[in-house]
């Protein structure tokens, strides 16, 4: 456990060493900023609207505005993740620096596990400060926290998976750009894949339409934990993390 | 303490080292020698538990590199080719961090930190960006690095690659003090290098063993026979001269060096087991000339280097595709 925090510390801070992490941060700041601006003003016109029409239509702001605002971060967060990941392993593997990991008395699993929780916690952090947007809400109205907390778990979980797959895809190349292209790839396909359901009802499709990481993610935008779509989340963590670790033990056979 | 048996690792179709096997006792320092590409770093790969061999064994301090590996890492401290540095960090955060991964006591890494930067003459660096320092300073910290937990047994990939004359003296010179509490092996392919600072050779090429011994035995060993070059002044022909050397009791060869303003260089092979070098000085002088030079044309470990090298066969030297 403590090899896992020495290098979740030492990945953090070459994180925060360098601008990435804070033009990450900068970015989704303001495109989360203009997102809020825009469904609150998207909601404020409609319910100008629904006054004058004189109906007594509830305007209910988790529905109209947290929960849009949660799906939007779950697909432009697919953005961030390749962002986050692609350095994972293969700046190690550039910079020669794998070789001090892999010849510590460290396992493997600390090594994989210590850089997947720093990516993880730098995802958090992004995804708290565009949810600073939300403390309006509750300076201004009065919405319900609970769902909101359940769609930020949703998000999270949903990035522990994304971004362990993209964990294992930074351990097979040298090349930053290659490991960031192809994990954006894999987010994108894991995201569409649902699209299939859509008008195909056969075995193969109905897997895929499974496999899709939002149809997961929907209920937890609504407020609803449903265990299917948490060990769905959970075990995909689980298989890049396997994967990554299977993938450094091949680098060590081959390299 | 290292122990290395029938090692071999194979690559796609490639054999980097095949069936190598050498002992190392403790508090020897190691030259592990060979040209580029001999699978000198392969080895040391393998001895540090980066990569498992395809076949034979290796152990570390009683410890197999491949059963055993967690207890192996704790006791060596590596040195790439490459000093594997984070250019983020500073130069103490960085071996902090190498602390923390090593296993050493939090309460102790300041204390081993400092000492190590003392020792390496990186204390001056020690809040600098590594990504800031010559090569020189990364250099030393990579060997901060590979000594930060004090561990048995050093292995260093070519320690003084790319220094200045003067930090490669002052590496070797420190490689040399740590001998005795700690056994090391350090790779190259500069021979006075070996000559300098390790007690033992191990000579590899083309992935196979060529020479084992210590230092001296193989210099000597192929001393057997001894050349002798003698300077000879005082209008002297050079087929005289040829002549009367021919006839001293022991010379094999006889060859005209050089031939200068009345002055004849020229060396001479001694048969095996003999000493020429009292002989031709009463001959010369005996012939009424001056003698202005004699010593023995040593024998360098480039010499010896290249004579074993070249044994296993001239079709291989060719570059292989």
């Amino acid at each position: 456990m403590r090899n896992v925090w020495t290098i979740c510390r030492k990945e953090l801070n070459s994180y925060f060493a360098s601008p990435i992490a804070y033009l990450m941060m900068a970015m989704f700041a303001i495109i989360f900023g203009f997102f809020f601006w825009n469904i609150v003003g998207y909601f404020v016109a409609a319910s100008l609207q629904a006054q004058m029409m004189g109906q007594p239509m509830p305007m209910d702001v988790n529905e109209m505005i947290i929960r849009p605002m949660l799906m939007n971060f779950s697909v432009v967060g697919l953005f961030l993740i390749p962002m986050i990941t692609m350095r994972l392993f293969a700046e190690e593997k550039r910079q020669g620096t794998i070789e001090l990991l892999l010849t510590s008395p460290v396992r493997d699993w600390d090594v994989i596990l210590g850089k997947w929780l720093a990516a993880l916690m730098l995802y958090a952090i992004t995804l708290a400060i565009c949810g600073l947007n939300f403390l309006f809400l509750f300076v201004h109205g009065n919405p319900d926290w609970k769902p909101l907390l359940v769609g930020l778990l949703g998000l999270l979980l949903q990035a522990g998976a994304l971004l362990a797959v993209g964990t294992f895809i930074s351990t097979l190349t040298k090349n930053q750009i290659i490991a960031g292209g192809v994990t954006f790839a894999v987010c994108l396909l894991l995201w569409i894949f649902e699209w299939v359901g859509g008008y195909e009802t056969a075995a193969w499709a109905r897997v895929m339409a499974y496999l899709s990481v939002v149809a997961h993610f929907e209920p937890f935008s609504k407020g609803v934990i449903d265990s299917k779509d948490a060990i769905y989340f959970v075990s995909l963590t689980y298989f890049g993390l396997f994967l990554a670790a299977r993938s450094l033990e091949t680098l060590r056979w081959r390299a | 303490m290292i122990k290395v048996e029938g090692l071999t690792k194979r690559y796609d179709r490639f054999e980097a080292v095949r069936g190598i096997d050498f002992e190392v006792e403790k508090g020897q320092i190691v030259g592990f020698l060979g040209p580029n590409g001999a699978g000198k770093t392969t080895t040391m790969r393998i001895l540090t538990c980066f990569m498992p061999p395809t076949e034979g064994k290796a152990s570390v301090a009683g410890f197999d590199v491949m059963a055993q590996s967690m207890e192996v890492k704790k006791r060596i401290g590596y040195l790439p080719e490459t000093p594997p540095l984070y250019p983020e960090m500073e130069v103490e955060e960085y071996l902090a961090f190498v602390g923390r991964l090593k296993g050493l006591p939090a309460a102790e890494i300041p204390k081993r930190v400092k000492q190590v930067s003392e020792r390496c003459a990186i204390a001056d660096v020690s809040n600098k960006l590594i990504s800031k320092l010559s090569k020189g300073y990364r250099q030393r910290v990579g060997l901060a690095q590979a000594l930060l937990h004090n561990p048995e047994v050093l292995v260093l990939d070519e320690p003084t690659a790319g220094l200045d004359p003067k930090q490669i003296h002052e590496t070797r010179e420190l490689i040399r003090s740590l001998a005795g509490q700690h056994t090391i092996i350090l790779s190259t392919h500069i021979l006075p290098e070996v000559e300098q600072t390790c007690d033992h050779v191990v000579i590899i090429s083309k992935g196979k063993l060529v020479a084992k011994d210590s230092v001296q035995n193989l210099t000597s060993r192929l001393r057997g026979q001894e050349t002798v070059s003698v300077e000879i002044g005082g209008n002297v022909g050079v087929d005289a001269a040829q002549q009367t050397l021919e006839k001293v009791p022991g010379a094999a060869k006889v060859a005209v060096r050089e031939e200068r303003d009345g002055r004849v260089v020229v060396e001479v092979d001694s048969k095996a087991g003999h000493s020429t070098r009292a002989a031709i000085a009463r001959a010369v002088v005996n012939a009424g000339w001056d003698l202005h030079e004699l010593k023995p044309a040593s024998v360098s470990l480039e010499e010896i280097f290249l004579e074993l090298t070249a044994q296993d066969g001239a079709p291989e030297a060719a570059p292989k595709k």
